[in-house]
């Protein structure tokens, strides 16, 4: 199992007219394991979910699903993966029962396979009680819970899920990331888009971060932050450009920003042990510290070190202003 | 046993008829409300009309009631079926279409599905009008026996199934076309007029402009509402002061005419939704 790559990508390109939405993208998702695409809203996380589902035809480059190239077998693709849609697509006026009945038929399931697989997913999404009710009447979690039923219902090789848990509440949020988890569990491989910082690092095995249509890095998401070196020392002083200086000249410093108004400075080594040193040679200099944070680096931090922005809710082009918090959720 | 894929569009559908009242109820009585009542005001004005027009001897007389009753079943069939493929555009808004698209069934199941489910409507409708009708008195099948009146009701069943798929496969191609329902009204309002009021289903076309006339023979709607008078009526009659007569042949040429029209509105259908992404 391990290292059976499920999808593999090569070379992909995207253009909606003129402007280019997925710009030359390969990777590959291994057999079994959660990836997730991780970008901002335009990022063109969407569109390349649509094209490895064959919704969007393939313009350049190849891709395989499940041993099946999209171009050439779309239809084998389609019997092999499982999808859950960034929208809501149910139908208001079907019962629950009914949406996965008519998947499954869809799907050409044999009718006593369709019922024991309906009271399976029901019961794994704990919709049991609602079997009979129509969608309309549905929380915005329990909707999304049906779709994942639904993506399971002819046990997909492959779950896409675009932006799973996009509109839930806090609490849903976690008990979707424990099903998504348990589907995993079970065996399916599971692919994911996201805005959401904590999804990627929480829920995924490897990440990949893109924007503007391209991978920017891909890894797992402790790797990602080690990337960045050790810890995070955020100051406010007295005087932030003298206070730069000094900083770059620190041997375990490796790298130093500037915000509106204090500086970041990502550390190769224990930064509690090289907080009070710092503190030391700023009060040397006699310029006075009026704020100071440490923090492990977070998935915002990698998002902000690899794109230069934050990662905010449809507020992906706005420069880093502040600077990136830990817990920001 | 799951069965061919357009069973589960047509399962669907039917479904969602079925399940509310109001619109399942609205539909069925508003067919039989336009013979009620369009049906007997006009039909005492053009039999009061014809009193004056002498008959022509030995042609059986047919009441005016009679004569449109077959234009109302026509029109009904026209307007659900011009609406049958209107769950399409509402799927691929706000409902199942994606999932629909991203599923291995081939798109003219798709097609298929839902221009027999359209179709099963009509029929329902066409139905009840008929019973209604003769239930007010138009007289449908008059001195028929009942091996006669089935045959009918069997070939005003294929004239209006033909029909009907004629336009839901028109239907299912603007729709799948379209973005909003708002548009496919307006198409739907500019197709219906001509379609409707250039034909015979309400009143004689002999009197016509030439050129209304072209329009009117070419007009499936025409050719639909000559089959079920044919069959409904006889292949003799007079109504209103003029004298009908239809042939075998004729019959067979208005059969050819809806069954070209649909065979162009399938192929219509089938290149859009080839086209068609939904995503």
């Amino acid at each position: 199992m391990e290292d059976r790559t499920i999808i593999e990508v090569d070379g992909l390109v995207h253009r909606y007219g003129d402007f280019l939405a997925v710009d030359h993208i390969s990777f590959g998702v291994r057999e079994g394991e959660i990836f997730s695409f991780l970008g901002p809203n335009g990022a063109g996380k969407s569109t390349a979910i649509n094209v490895l589902t064959t919704l969007l035809p393939i313009q350049e480059g190849r891709v395989v699903v499940a041993g099946h190239d999209v171009s050439k077998n779309p239809a084998k693709v389609r019997e092999s993966i499982g999808i859950v849609f960034q929208e809501v697509t149910l139908d208001r006026d079907m019962t629950c029962r009914e949406i996965l009945e008519f998947h499954g038929r869809l799907y050409s399931m044999p009718r006593e396979e369709r019922r024991r697989r309906i009271d399976e997913l029901l019961e794994l999404v704990a919709l049991d009680h609602k079997r009979d009710t129509l969608t309309r009447h549905l929380s915005g979690g329990m909707k999304r819970r049906l779709e994942i039923a639904r993506g399971l219902m002819t046990r997909p090789r492959v779950l896409f899920l675009d932006e799973p848990t996009i509109g839930l509440d806090p609490q849903t949020r976690l008990k979707m990331w424990d099903y998504i988890k348990e589907v995993n569990e079970e065996g399916t491989t599971i692919f994911l888009t996201t805005h959401y910082m904590d999804e990627a690092d929480r829920l995924s095995d490897r990440v990949s971060i893109i924007d503007h249509g391209k991978i920017i890095t891909t890894g797992r998401s402790y790797e990602l932050k080690n990337m960045l070196g050790e810890d995070i020392v955020y100051l406010e002083t007295s005087d932030n450009s003298a206070t730069r200086a000094l900083l770059e000249d620190l041997e375990s410093v490796t790298r130093v920003s500037e915000k509106d108004q204090g500086l970041v400075a990502v550390v190769n080594s224990d930064g509690t042990r090289l907080l009070p040193h710092i503190m030391e040679t700023l009060g040397k200099h006699g310029i006075t510290l009026e704020t100071v944070n440490l923090k492990k680096p977070s998935m915002d931090d990698v998002f902000v070190h690899f794109t230069g922005k934050e990662l905010r809710d449809g507020g992906a082009e706005r420069p880093v202003t502040t600077a990136a918090r830990a817990g920001r959720r | 046993m799951a069965g061919p894929g357009f069973l589960t569009i047509y399962w669907r559908d039917m479904l969602r008829f079925v399940r509310f009242k109001t619109v399942l109820v609205s539909s069925l009585v508003q067919p039989a409300l336009w013979l009620a009542f369009f049906g007997i005001a006009m039909a005492a004005n053009f039999d009061r009309l014809a009193g004056s027009v002498p008959t022509i001897p030995g042609v059986p007389v047919v009441s005016y009631l009679t004569y449109m009753a077959a234009g109302v079943i026509a029109m009904t069939t026209l307007f659900t079926s011009l609406f049958g493929g209107i769950v399409l555009l509402f799927d691929k808004n706000w409902g199942l279409m994606r999932e629909i698209m991203a599923s291995p069934l081939p798109r003219n199941h798709v097609i298929f599905g839902i221009a027999l489910s359209g179709m099963t409507k009509s029929f329902i409708q066409a139905g009840i009008i008929m019973v209604f009708g003769i239930f007010i008195g138009a007289e449908f099948f008059l001195g028929y026996s009942a091996g006669q009146t089935f045959v009918s009701l069997l070939g005003i069943l294929l004239f209006l199934g033909i029909f009907s798929l004629g336009f839901l496969f028109l239907s299912a191609a603007i729709s799948i076309s379209l973005e909003s329902p708002e548009g496919l009204q307006g198409i739907i309002t500019l197709l219906t007029m001509p379609i409707f009021f250039a034909s015979n289903a309400l009143y004689p076309v002999n009197a016509f402009p030439p050129l209304l006339q072209i329009i009117s023979g070419i007009n499936p709607l025409t050719h639909l509402v000559n089959g079920i008078r044919f069959f409904a009526i006889g292949d003799d009659f007079q109504s209103i002061g003029i004298h009908y007569t239809a042939t075998t042949g004729e019959i067979a040429i208005s059969l050819c005419v809806l069954a070209i029209f649909a065979a162009i509105m399938f192929a219509l259908a089938y290149w859009r939704f080839q086209k068609a992404v939904v995503t």
